[in-house]
């Protein structure tokens, strides 16, 4: 294999890619890249068994072939060397080498083989339906931050993507939950979506997508079976593994019958709980919201520190409520809504509670409350 | 000061006898016929104790070199040449922690000099807070050598006076150190009172003898008021607690910020402070089981673990607290101890989360070795309403 190469587009592409690569390995293979040159495209491929990244870019091939180095090393070489400069990348014959020239720098990498890199394998995914990165991103962005870490409960440790019918309009949905808190956000169903499985798309898939979605503008073209899930770019491809799970029926758990209204303006709303909740002590940090007609009382307690209280003028007609929440878990859910205002549909201060974006119901979330 | 009609009790010490104080007081235990008698009034009822051992280092040093016992003994010296912990004998020749050992020599040149070992007191230590563990539900170490004990919630009937006098005892037997123990209705006070006894004490204050009690005593006597505190203190005009009590709240907090309302506090005797929430104080709960046989399969072990279990879930229940981490601790038939730290998603106190909490972990361990006790700890504990957050999706 030998080929040059642009460094801004190969550093770019790298970057991409060795983010799938985990830092620790067991297996070795598996902390390197693997590069093939053919044509006029080197394509780069990184995989840590569950996801598998694969970039292709534009190169000048001399001569075929395909090799795996180091991920991590390759890419801080990439990132160091000079910027606008020409990388010159070779293959030494028997000898398990990659050399690595730039300038007056020449380096040489260990190879190991490319027949030993596992890709992950094909397999038919039959449901396709392109989406808008602007979308992708609101169905990540609205959801991720209610992903569950808990091993025992696997099958919230992702985003449950699926078709679901909204007031008999088809719905794509994205739905994330921790137990303590859900989050769930729809958008009209793309065409080629209508009779997709449900899929739980894993926290790192999530993530790495997110990334990549920084980057583009164009629309992502979605395809999956029920284990796969494959995202693609014009030149950057993510195929991952789904959780084998079953997600829980989330729709029981979203009350529809919460009738005590109150409405914040959300931006003083998320100030004032951030302030507040400066005194608490407590991991949890809990904020406790006293409210009656026209205000909310926030207020934190803590043993050693003190107290604070902090008090806003919101629109609430209902009889007068006390209730506890994790100041963390409120703010994470106003830092989502874009309108002005937040509209809290409550029931007591045991049951869960409904927060959404007054101006955009395209999102939606479940609150559990603490107990102060 | 008002004083209540209430006939004291009288605790011995040795036997653990209490009874109503006959008049006139006896020298000595009518039972035991011991000397060491505790009296007072709400002896029955307090709960809250302090316990500090004596000389700690010195006198674990002394255990262990008996030729030492009745000579002055300073631990020290390889840390900047300082005193750690000088013994009582050597106290009377005006040798204090913390003085430069050249300067602690002049005023007592016969004193032996032993390096520490911290090793060693570590491993006393842990014996110590072992045996205190068994004594009160709660236990908040404050250093290697000091705890305050909770045994308001303790789980038998017995007075609490009672059962830190025998731990006491224990600690003596078990350990081979003294301990003294201030028993009163706060932490402060207890601290204060575990001072007054010093050494191989019981003192008491109670609530109605606490003002008497601090009125005469200079303000550094209060826990946390250092040479420095005191002389900003005697400078605004208060040398005694009694002045310090006439203070205006105002005064003293715009003068010591938040600390200036605790010292007001403190001068009238006054500790909100609950047992194991002090400020970054390691605090636990736990329970543990040491086997009649070793064990080694899972399903030797798995009923155990479970009572285990059980027992930690009822001592943070009975005490309304939340553990917000795990350690599972297992000793081999060789009797090395290794704790692991085991991962628990939400505050809880509930057994069958702490139970699912720990297996994964004990599962790992279980390779054919055979264990003689397994124990778990709860930690980073939290108020009680914190445990098991409700959950969208479990509904009971």
């Amino acid at each position: 294999m030998k080929l040059t190469i642009e460094r801004a587009a190969l550093l770019r592409a790298l970057g991409h890619v060795q983010s799938v690569v985990e830092r620790r390995n067991t297996i070795p293979i598996l902390s390197n890249v693997l590069l093939r040159a053919e044509g006029t495209k080197l394509s780069l491929s990184a995989t840590d068994m569950d996801i598998e990244m694969v970039a292709s870019l534009v190169a000048q091939v001399s001569k075929s072939g395909a090799t795996t180095v180091p991920a991590h090393t390759l890419y801080d070489i990439i990132r160091k060397l000079r910027d606008g400069s020409q990388i010159e990348l070779e293959t030494t014959g028997e000898k398990g080498l990659m050399t690595l020239r730039s300038g007056r720098s020449t380096f040489t990498l260990s190879c190991l083989p490319p027949e030993d890199y596992p890709l992950m394998a094909g397999g038919e995914l039959a449901h396709n339906f392109l989406l808008s990165a602007g979308d992708l991103k609101r169905l990540i962005d609205r959801t991720r931050f209610a992903i569950s870490t808990e091993e025992t409960r696997y099958y919230l440790n992702g985003i449950y993507l699926h078709a679901a019918k909204s007031d008999q309009v088809d719905m794509l949905r994205a739905v994330a939950t921790d137990g303590h808190r859900l989050a769930r956000m729809e958008i009209p169903l793309p065409e080629g979506a209508a009779g997709m499985p449900g899929v739980i798309v894993p926290r790192k898939t999530v993530m790495e997508l997110r990334k990549l979605l920084d980057e583009m503008q164009d629309d992502v073209s979605v395809s999956l079976s029920d284990t796969k899930i494959r995202f693609t770019f014009a030149e950057t491809v993510l195929t991952s593994k789904l959780i084998d799970g079953t997600f829980p029926d989330y729709d029981r758990v979203i009350p529809s019958g919460n009738d005590r209204i109150l409405e914040v303006d959300c931006k003083l709303f998320a100030e004032a709980v951030d302030r507040v909740s400066t005194i608490s002590t407590e991991k949890s940090r809990a904020v406790k919201l006293a409210i009656e007609r026209g205000s909310l009382t926030l207020s934190a307690t803590s043993p050693e520190n003190g107290t604070a209280t902090e008090e806003l003028e919101v629109r609430y007609s209902a009889q007068p409520l006390e209730i506890g929440f994790n100041s963390r878990y409120l703010l994470d859910i106003a830092e989502q809504i874009e309108g002005e205002g937040a509209r809290f549909a409550l029931a007591d201060a045991a049951s869960p509670t409904v927060v959404r974006d007054s101006a955009d119901a395209s999102a939606l979330y479940v609150l559990m409350p603490m107990r102060v | 000061m008002e004083v209540k009609a209430q006939t004291p009790n009288c605790l011995c010490r040795d036997c653990g006898r209490i009874a109503p104080v006959a008049m006139p007081a006896p020298d000595s235990c009518p039972a035991c016929g011991s000397a060491r008698l505790v009296a007072h009034a709400e002896l029955a009822t307090l709960a809250i104790a302090h316990v500090d051992c004596d000389a700690f280092y010195a006198s674990v040093e002394k255990r262990d070199r008996p030729e030492l016992a009745d000579e002055p003994v300073i631990v020290g010296g390889s840390v900047r040449g300082v005193v750690l912990t000088a013994c009582y004998i050597a106290r009377r020749f005006g040798v204090r922690s913390a003085m430069p050992m050249a300067h602690a020599l002049r005023l007592c040149p016969d004193a032996s000099v032993v390096r520490p070992n911290m090793e060693k007191y570590r491993t006393e230590s842990r014996r110590i807070r072992e045996l205190m563990q068994a004594t009160a539900t709660r236990v908040e170490a404050v250093s290697i050598d000091e705890a305050y004990l909770d045994l308001s919630d303790s789980e038998s009937d017995e007075p609490p006076a009672r059962s830190l006098a025998r731990l006491a005892l224990l600690v003596e037997k078990r350990v081979g150190v003294t301990i003294s123990v201030g028993l009163a209705p706060n932490k402060m006070l207890a601290k204060m009172a575990s001072d007054m006894g010093k050494p191989r004490g019981f003192f008491v204050i109670g609530t109605s003898d606490a003002l008497a009690v601090l009125a005469p005593m200079k303000v550094g006597a209060l826990p946390g008021v250092g040479p420095v505190t005191a002389a900003k203190l005697e400078q605004l005009g208060f040398t005694t607690i009694a002045e310090l009590r006439q203070a205006k709240a105002d005064e003293l907090t715009h003068r010591f910020g938040r600390w200036g309302r605790r010292l007001l506090q403190q001068a009238h005797g006054e500790d909100e402070r609950r047992v194991g929430f002090g400020r970054g104080r390691s605090v636990t709960v736990g329970a543990e089981r040491t086997f009649a046989n070793d064990l080694r399969t899972y399903e030797q072990i798995a009923p155990e673990v479970e009572q285990i279990c059980a027992r930690v879930a009822e001592r943070l229940a009975r005490a309304d607290l939340a553990a917000g981490s795990l350690t599972l601790k297992l000793r081999r038939h060789d009797r090395l101890t290794r704790t692991h730290a085991c991962r628990l998603h939400d505050p809880t106190m509930k057994q069958e989360i702490i139970l699912a909490a720990v297996t994964p972990t004990l599962l790992r361990q279980l390779d054919g070795t055979a264990f003689r006790l397994i124990g778990i700890t709860a930690h980073d504990l939290m108020p009680g309403k914190r445990a098991d957050p409700p959950d969208l999706f479990e509904t009971d």
